[in-house]
């Protein structure tokens, strides 16, 4: 079976426009977060869609479901998320196996909740890279160049720009993969490895490059928000 | 949810439109198939009055279009289902005179709305067939045949009720398309087309016979014609269809001209012909053809005129099939994947 996981783990709001965390601040009519599962509840190749979210916030997230998405509530399975993005994704897992059991067949998307601009091609494409290698992730080809610095005050070095690649979300594994390789991670290890794809990695795992989107932006910064309001047409909230 | 819409901002230029939609009341459809039609290429390249481009860009082009539902708050229809897409929007009343396609205030989505090159399409219930057991690739272009449909349809009204031969003027898909429709909807009739191109007409295996525009034997006589020219042959095809059609006959005007066009009313009027204009298709004709295209040989028939250029998978790749569209003689249509 195929889940769509969206993590909403964090409470932070780096962006001091409230003291929500930012997957709930409004875009258009409704919250970012619930474009992003909109646009995962309408990809009909996912059995189920998974939303990780931090324990204080899961009222207000069911509550955001009940309202908007009343009749999609059966497909929609809310999580306490972890203390990291990893923990977030693990506690995913774990209800997944609750709700349906363990297989060697099953697939997990997952995807930022603060990036609603994902489409449905790309969720698709996701999909179709994790079945065939068992782990991918979404990037775009890098257009700044990009430069290294070991020290933070001179570059150490300036890498061919072919080659880089900005990484987006959904990342998508096949589940029992995953699973073997963070059992592998020592603690330590683990404190480091925040991003599920390094995991792969660092122990030698193929992962695929699946081709995003400029415009599936993540929206971090107070100039994020006002360029995703600006694409929705609407006015940015200040 | 955000939703992609591709839109023409000006000729040869798409850019995307990020839609908030709350997607409630009507029935959500992935596009599958798309194939491109005359008229979007017109905005394409620009060949539309600048005024009327300025009125209707930016605006997503296509309006033949299947695709699969993933959701209905309606009930209408169920999630997965193969439907084909209607683009007629008509107005809220219908006076059940006047065709939806003609009515007063109906829209036509890619004509001044947004047509379906969108990541998902909400359409009322009733805009939408469903369909069964047709290669979505022929699918695609249920729009054309439902055109050809509504033709025979008000022909069939129309016409006197002598109808050995019916001539089609035209050898490309249209024309191609209404023989179709002509040679399953009036089998007894003698269907003969008259066209420019020998290699064209080489693909009208199933007519009775076809002729080339300049050598039209002097008996050549029909008792109705569909023009299905447009453009500038519309003036050569009309010209030699009111010539050689019996007295009363009708001809059924399809193709579509951005220039007026000179008519030798003196042989209409002698003649007592009827000319009808037609254009575009509503629900009803939609259903025929769904049903038409259900049959294998009508299908298979459709399949070979066409061409399946390469999913579209980026915006490049908009650019591309519309290039392609340029350089086949016939219908393309492609996998919409974006």
């Amino acid at each position: 079976m195929i889940f769509g996981a969206i993590l909403a783990g964090g409470v932070g709001s780096r962006m001091h426009i409230a003291d929500m965390p930012k997957q709930f601040l409004p875009l258009g009519d409704k919250p970012i977060i619930l474009h992003t599962l909109e646009k995962f509840l309408l990809c009909s190749r996912l059995d189920a869609v998974y939303v990780g979210v931090h324990p204080k916030w899961m009222l207000h997230m069911q509550d955001l479901i009940e309202k908007h998405l009343p009749d999609r509530k059966a497909d929609i399975h809310l999580v306490a998320g972890g203390g990291d993005r990893n923990d977030t994704i693990f506690h995913i897992v774990e209800q997944i196996e609750k709700d349906f059991g363990e297989d060697e067949s099953h697939i997990i998307v997952t995807h930022d909740s603060v990036r609603p601009f994902v489409t449905l091609r790309i969720i698709e494409d996701n999909i179709d890279a994790a079945l065939r290698c068992g782990a991918c992730d979404t990037v775009v080809g890098a257009t700044d160049t990009i430069v290294v610095s070991e020290d933070g005050r001179l570059i150490s070095e300036i890498p061919e720009r072919g080659k880089m690649y900005q990484g987006q979300t959904p990342q998508s594994f096949r589940i029992c993969l995953l699973k073997k390789l963070y059992a592998s991670l020592t603690d330590e290890e683990k404190a480091i490895l925040t991003d599920a794809c390094k995991i792969c990695v660092v122990r030698d795992t193929p992962v695929e490059l699946v081709q995003g989107e400029v415009s599936n932006l993540k929206i971090t910064t107070v100039s994020d928000y006002k360029i995703a309001q600006a694409m929705v047409g609407g006015t940015a909230l200040d | 949810m955000i939703n992609y819409v591709y839109q023409l901002v000006s000729p040869r230029s798409f850019s995307v439109k990020y839609q908030e939609v709350g997607f409630e009341s009507g029935v959500v459809v992935r596009p599958e198939y798309m194939a491109v039609c005359h008229a979007d290429q017109r905005y394409f390249t620009g060949q539309r009055d600048a005024k009327v481009l300025r009125k209707k860009l930016p605006m997503a082009l296509i309006h033949e279009c299947c695709g699969r539902v993933v959701s209905d708050r309606t009930g209408t229809f169920r999630p997965g289902q193969s439907v084909v897409l209607i683009p007629n929007v008509p107005p809220a009343v219908d006076d059940g005179i006047i065709y939806e396609n003609y009515a007063k205030g109906s829209r036509f989505l890619s004509s001044g709305s947004d047509g379906f090159m969108r990541e998902f399409v909400e359409l009322p219930p009733d805009r939408v067939v469903p369909y069964t057991g047709v290669r979505p690739q022929v699918a695609a272009i249920t729009e054309f045949v439902s055109v050809g449909v509504h033709a025979a349809g008000r022909f069939d009204l129309a016409a006197h009720k002598r109808r050995e031969a019916i001539g089609i003027w035209g050898d490309g898909s249209l024309a191609y398309t209404v023989a179709c429709v002509l040679s399953r909807t009036f089998p007894e009739s003698r269907i003969v087309v008259v066209g420019k191109s020998p290699q064209k007409l080489d693909l009208f295996t199933f007519v009775d016979r076809t002729y080339l525009a300049d050598s039209l034997p002097a008996d050549f006589q029909v008792d109705h014609a569909f023009e299905c020219a447009g453009g500038e042959g519309s003036y050569y095809a009309i010209d030699d269809m009111i010539r050689t059609i019996n007295p009363q006959g009708t001809i059924m005007l399809m193709g579509v001209s951005e220039n007026k066009v000179a008519i030798n009313t003196r042989d209409v009027l002698e003649k007592g012909l009827t000319l009808v204009g037609c254009s575009r298709s509503g629900r009803r004709d939609f259903e025929r053809a769904v049903s038409l295209m259900e049959q294998p040989d009508f299908a298979n028939r459709l399949q070979s005129i066409i061409y399946e250029d390469a999913p579209v998978r980026s915006v490049d790749d908009i650019y591309r099939v519309f290039a392609t569209d340029l350089n086949t003689p016939f219908k393309t249509a492609f996998r919409w994947d974006l």
